[in-house]
């Protein structure tokens, strides 16, 4: 509308610099048009929703410090004598990785500084997507028409451990040597293939002289470019699905409430970079990360207790830990169970969380839009397995410190891994019944407060005596809030016999729909909301106190 | 998936679906939706004052972090890169990093603090609602395009000319090959070099730490000693390589307390040798209790019984360690007898 | 007390074994020292040796046997030599209480120096075996602190961690952290493998290696050790690291989030 007017007032050659620039740009790229519907386009305000972009940006703080540590890292095994200023270190043997690595962080002006920042950064920006990664599950954030944004999200969760990786073993540190190590001996365990991708992938035998350079294009080339395209597109997917928004009083299905991007938007995100940036930097300033001069250069004939690797494969190294030793000798082979059932089962759990949108999906038969969240407590069923997968994933990282929790906990180290071992089998059980009980709880209450009234706290004492409490009546927001969510009824397979008296065929497949429709959202599973016609006939009966 | 088949009455009505953009609230629903509250007023949208005040702290935010990458420049400059500092409670520092990573990260802080700050005191928080389109095409437009590709594969031919499609598809699924032909050379095939070792008939025991070859009188009972094969030495080429699967643990037990025979047999007066490699996935594994005799993998917690043909007893993994058999040769020195009999390490598909 | 005369002859027996091997290990001191004064030590050796037998008695006997020879409580201590009392008394290990959990633990010292000299003199006396280490042994002149690393990885790191902060054993049997242990008791454990740890007598591990691997330790885990990076965080790896990254990087994060989309304080309401 403004723009009409401003270009009748416009005349050539007058218009601001700015203004000109932008012409010019659009003449070219058309971004006027991409501005038209992007430039004020809404966000919700909500902490959790910036939890991407907590990501977002340590991600980009990764690409931006990994850039600068390329230029003084050699990724080369080639053994070189240690000259550097690290005493503890002199005259030692170590590869040209180590020793540049040495060098970075002891003789580059701030070279440990952006070190520490792109190592915390990825600690920090790995537990971000995995958090965020939660809240996407437990508000429902998954649903149509967010799957595919949502298989974007995973495969960059899953890629990010894999270049975390990667990266964590490019200093060819005894740390990280042993952690590869860990992996050709997991690789090892793959039937039929495995040994050939082992000697494929070191160049024959362990640890031959040239997996740092081959995990370096991989580090920073190979995943870190399908990264950054499936962050690209994560990032189109939201701006054009438009954000989600939990319920509330004018946020319906069809519109998104909150603030425009330009201004208040660009200021609150583009600020939020560098809040992330800030703080990262502060903790790379006090926290050491990864001190690769105390653990030392990498031989395979060495190793230190407490060998972890980052956390983000702390739940592959919980599995491998708990794993009893299985091996099957048949004909001539080797069946590495006691290896290859840990490795199959961490693809099993990441897939598991991966693929439960569309299970649930399959479950409702909803093909509808969905953009307003769910609370976790009105869908109880999926908050259930959610939190039992958590346990799965906690149990497993307790399992791959469980030496230092038995020192720091003075326990046996045996009697950690018994517990994890059962854990890992009872542990996701009680937590699922638990948590549905507390989800079913929480139900009830909603619906006591919306038809009773929020509890005061004020005791009154009635004319004939009686004590009560005062319950004051929601108001109308609330009471919207409170009763916006969705309740679906489980799904019926009808008779088993048509009018005519013949017996339906009906599909395996259906029963077992039916079966899980009935464990979401039968009796058992779900409160139902209160209604209209229950809320007037409490209000109406007894009046307000 | 045949979602089809649920009855639309199982789903719940969705609120704008069912009752168009905004309830109004009514006598007949109580529920209903009272649409977007009314604006309320920030105190620095009515006090002039106050929004000067933000303005100001805005500002100084901005200043701080100017200051602090000045503090940045002049502490690359001016500290040491090897000066160490002392400070509470984090410990003994390094200054430089120390100094570079606070000034950076305030004046990288203060200008996001500053940025938001200034978004949320002084920028309109007036909450707009935005209307969603379905992101489904319309019927038309559906038709239209399917149309439109009907048109195009007509025009291909392809479906037609048979021929033409059946080569193609064949010339696209060769192609890749050659990319596969590509990594062959990654790497040599495994053949049989994981059964061997260095080790062989003769080969003196050298110690790690003296580099001396091994005598049975050196090796104490209780002690532990690391041995590697003679002729093996830290700047060889293939020093790593041959490490990997050739280091040895050694202790000494008394005789009559190894319970298995073969061990018993391919000892020296209770000297056993034992590869370090666990054969779990290769970790070096030398937690050597002397009084139980176990030793146990700092990485995976596979637990061995050394008196008992290093039999595992706890954890992952699958098999014993393999042993060396020893003996003394004419000198006096500690000896193999033969490369180990199974092959050291991770075990694999073509171990058998 | 009859049982115990009978047996005097074998301390006294084993005195002239040590003082033999005295003679020929310290040959050098030996050789310049007066020989007056080398019959005074001679009277205050079995002096001491007799204080320690009277101390021993007391306070270690019950469960290491009235003549050193070990019970079903407590190993036979004969041939495990003064650095072993030295080590196990100073650090307060020995003597154990009755009812131990998997390993002794390290607690105060209740001995006096004096005190664990007598002991060790009359442990040494028992049977040969290594002797306090000294100064000159365990002291940092002349030790090379690279080799000491890489001594320390492959010989020590796996039970101790990379820099001596300890780790876990079967069974809750575990590797006691070294910070703060001196390098004398650093030396005897090394020399005597104390409890489950195995030793690395001077045949495998020279005393030049042990002097060296102190040495290391001093550098990398010692009061003035510097680590340049900031916190350690424990000196235990990723885990420690993952925990600080959680709680302190994204908590704070999360903590900066939750402040940015906070409502602005609205102007009062009336």
């Amino acid at each position: 509308m403004s723009t009409t007017a401003s270009n009748t007032s416009r005349s050539r050659g007058k218009a601001p610099g700015g203004e000109r620039v932008a012409d010019w740009a659009d003449g070219r790229l058309g971004i006027y048009t991409l501005a038209k519907s992007n430039m004020r386009k809404i966000f919700p305000d909500h902490w959790s929703f910036m939890l991407g972009e907590v990501c977002l940006y340590s991600f980009l703080i990764i690409i931006l410090t990994g850039v600068y540590l390329t230029l003084f890292f050699h990724p080369s095994m080639n053994e070189v004598q240690y000259h550097g200023s690290y005493v503890p270190l002199q005259g030692q043997l170590m590869s040209e990785a180590f020793n540049s690595t040495l060098h970075i962080s002891f003789d580059v002006r701030g070279g440990l500084l952006i070190r520490q920042i792109h190592h915390w950064a990825a600690v920090v920006f790995i537990a971000g997507m995995f958090v965020h990664m939660m809240r996407v599950f437990f508000t429902g954030a998954f649903r149509k028409p967010r799957e595919v944004n949502w298989l974007f999200g995973f495969l960059l969760f899953v890629l990010g451990m894999f270049t975390g990786f990667t990266g964590y073993s490019l200093p060819d540190d005894l740390l990280s040597g042993t952690g590869v190590r860990f992996m050709e001996g997991a690789i090892l365990s793959v039937p039929i293939v495995g040994t050939y991708i082992s000697f494929f992938l070191f160049g024959g035998e362990f640890p031959g002289g040239d997996f740092v350079a081959r995990f370096y294009s991989i580090h920073i080339l190979l995943l870190p470019g399908i990264m950054l395209g499936l962050v690209v597109g994560h990032l189109i997917l939201v701006f054009y699905h438009k954000h989600t928004q939990f319920a509330g009083p004018g946020k319906t299905n069809n519109n998104v409430v909150g603030m425009p991007l330009l201004p208040v938007y660009m200021a609150k995100a583009g600020g939020f970079f560098f809040l992330v940036f800030g703080v990262i930097a502060f903790v790379a300033a006090i926290a050491q990360i990864n001190p690769i001069w105390a653990i030392g250069p990498y031989r395979p004939d060495q190793v230190s207790t407490g060998a972890q690797p980052d956390w983000y494969m702390g739940m592959a190294e919980g599995l491998i830990r708990a794993m009893p030793g299985w091996e099957i000798n048949l004909w001539g082979h080797t069946l590495v169970l006691g290896v290859f059932i840990p490795l199959v089962l961490f693809g099993v759990i990441l897939v598991a969380i991966a693929a439960y949108p569309f299970i649930e999906a399959w479950v409702t038969g909803d093909k509808r839009e969905h953009h307003i969240l769910d609370r976790p407590r009105n869908a109880p069923t999926r908050t259930a397995f959610g939190v039992a997968w958590l346990t799965v994933y906690f149990v497993m990282l307790i399992g791959g410190g469980n030496d230092l929790f038995a020192t720091h906990f003075h326990l046996s180290i045996n009697a950690v891994t018994w517990f994890v071992r059962i854990s890992y089998f009872v542990g996701p059980v009680i937590a699922f019944i638990v948590t549905k009980r507390i989800c079913l709880g929480l139900q009830r209450r909603d619906k006591d407060k919306v038809l009773h009234g929020r509890e005061t706290g004020t005791i009154k004492r009635l004319p004939h005596g009686e004590f009560i409490e005062v319950h004051e009546p929601l108001s109308q927001e609330q009471l919207h809030t409170l009763t916006a969510h969705d309740q679906y009824k489980p799904l019926q397979l009808g008779p088993a016999v048509d009018e005519n008296g013949v017996e339906r065929k009906v599909r395996a497949t259906q029963k077992v729909r039916a079966k899980l429709s009935e464990a979401y959202f039968g009796e058992e599973s779900q409160i139902a909301k209160p209604s209209v016609e229950e809320y007037k006939e409490i209000t109406s009966g007894h009046g307000h106190h | 998936m045949s979602s089809q088949d649920i009855p639309e009455e199982n789903l719940p009505a969705q609120q704008g679906h069912a009752h168009g953009a905004v309830d109004v609230a009514d006598e007949k629903n109580p529920f209903a939706d009272p649409g977007l509250p009314p604006h309320e007023h920030r105190i620095q949208d009515i006090d002039e004052e106050a929004a000067k005040r933000s303005e100001r702290t805005v500002a100084l935010l901005f200043t701080v972090s100017m200051l602090a990458t000045i503090g940045f420049i002049v502490s690359y400059v001016a500290v040491p890169h090897d000066r160490s500092i002392y400070v509470f409670p984090i410990g003994h520092v390094s200054a430089l990093n120390f100094a570079l990573g606070v000034t950076l990260g305030l004046a990288l802080f203060c200008i996001g603090a500053g940025a938001v700050h200034w978004a949320r005191t002084l920028m309109s928080d007036v909450e707009v609602a935005d209307e969603r389109h379905p992101i489904e095409a319309s019927p038309e437009l559906r038709a239209k395009v399917h149309e439109d590709f009907r048109q195009g594969a007509k025009e291909s031919a392809l479906g037609r000319r048979k021929l033409i499609r059946n080569t193609m598809l064949g010339a696209l699924t060769l192609v890749p090959l050659s990319g596969v032909m590509l990594l062959r050379d990654l790497g040599p095939l495994p053949g049989t070099s994981l059964r061997h070792t260095m080790w062989s008939k003769g080969k003196l025991l050298v110690n790690m730490n003296t580099n001396e070859p091994l005598r049975p009188e050196d090796v104490a009972v209780g002690s532990l000693t690391f041995a590697k094969p003679e002729g093996l030495e830290e700047h060889d080429e293939d020093f790593q390589k041959e490490i990997a699967k050739a280091a040895l643990m050694i202790v000494r037990l008394q005789p009559e307390n190894i319970k298995d025979k073969r061990e018993l047999e391919w000892s020296h007066e209770g000297i056993v040798a034992y590869s370090k490699i666990c054969t779990h996935v290769g970790c070096p594994i030398s937690l050597y209790e002397q009084q139980t005799h176990h030793v146990l993998c700092p990485c995976h917690q596979s637990t061995f019984d050394l008196s008992d043909g290093a039999r595992v007893i706890f954890g992952p993994a699958g098999h014993a360690l393999p042993q060396l058999r020893i003996g003394v040769n004419d000198e006096g020195y500690l000896e193999a007898l033969g490369d180990f009999e199974e092959p050291v390490g991770p075990a694999f598909w073509e171990r058998g | 007390m009859k049982k115990l005369s009978a047996r005097r002859r074998h301390p006294l027996a084993a005195l002239v074994v040590l003082l033999l091997a005295l003679a020929c290990t310290g040959g050098l001191y030996a050789a310049f020292a007066p020989a007056e004064k080398a019959q005074a030590d001679d009277t205050a050796q079995s002096l001491a040796i007799d204080e320690g037998k009277k101390l021993y008695t007391v306070g270690c006997a019950s469960c290491h046997g009235t003549g050193g020879q070990g019970g079903s409580d407590g190993p036979s201590l004969v041939g495990v030599g003064a650095a072993a009392v030295d080590f196990q008394v100073s650090t307060g290990r020995m003597p154990a209480a009755t009812s131990q959990g998997a390993q002794v633990p390290k607690k105060k010292n209740i001995y006096t120096r004096a005190q664990i000299d007598q002991l060790a003199a009359y442990i040494a006396s028992l049977g040969a075996g290594p002797a306090v280490p000294t100064k000159e042994q365990y002291g940092p002149e002349g030790a090379d602190i690279a080799k000491g690393g890489e001594l320390f990885r492959t010989n020590c790191a796996q039970c101790h961690n990379f820099t001596g902060k300890g780790g876990a054993l079967t069974k809750g049997k575990f590797a006691p952290s070294l910070t703060d242990v001196e390098p004398k008791h650093i030396y005897e454990a090394m020399q005597t493998g104390p409890q489950n740890m195995p030793s690395f007598p001077d045949t495998t591990l020279s005393e030049q290696n042990k002097k060296d691997i102190i040495a290391y330790l001093n550098a990398v885990n010692g009061d003035e050790t510097e680590n340049p990076g900031g916190l350690e965080l424990g000196g235990l790896g990723p885990v420690s690291e993952g925990l600080f990254g959680w709680i302190f990087g994204l908590g704070t994060l999360i903590a900066v989030a939750v402040w940015v989309a906070a409502r602005t304080a609205k102007a009062k309401k009336s």
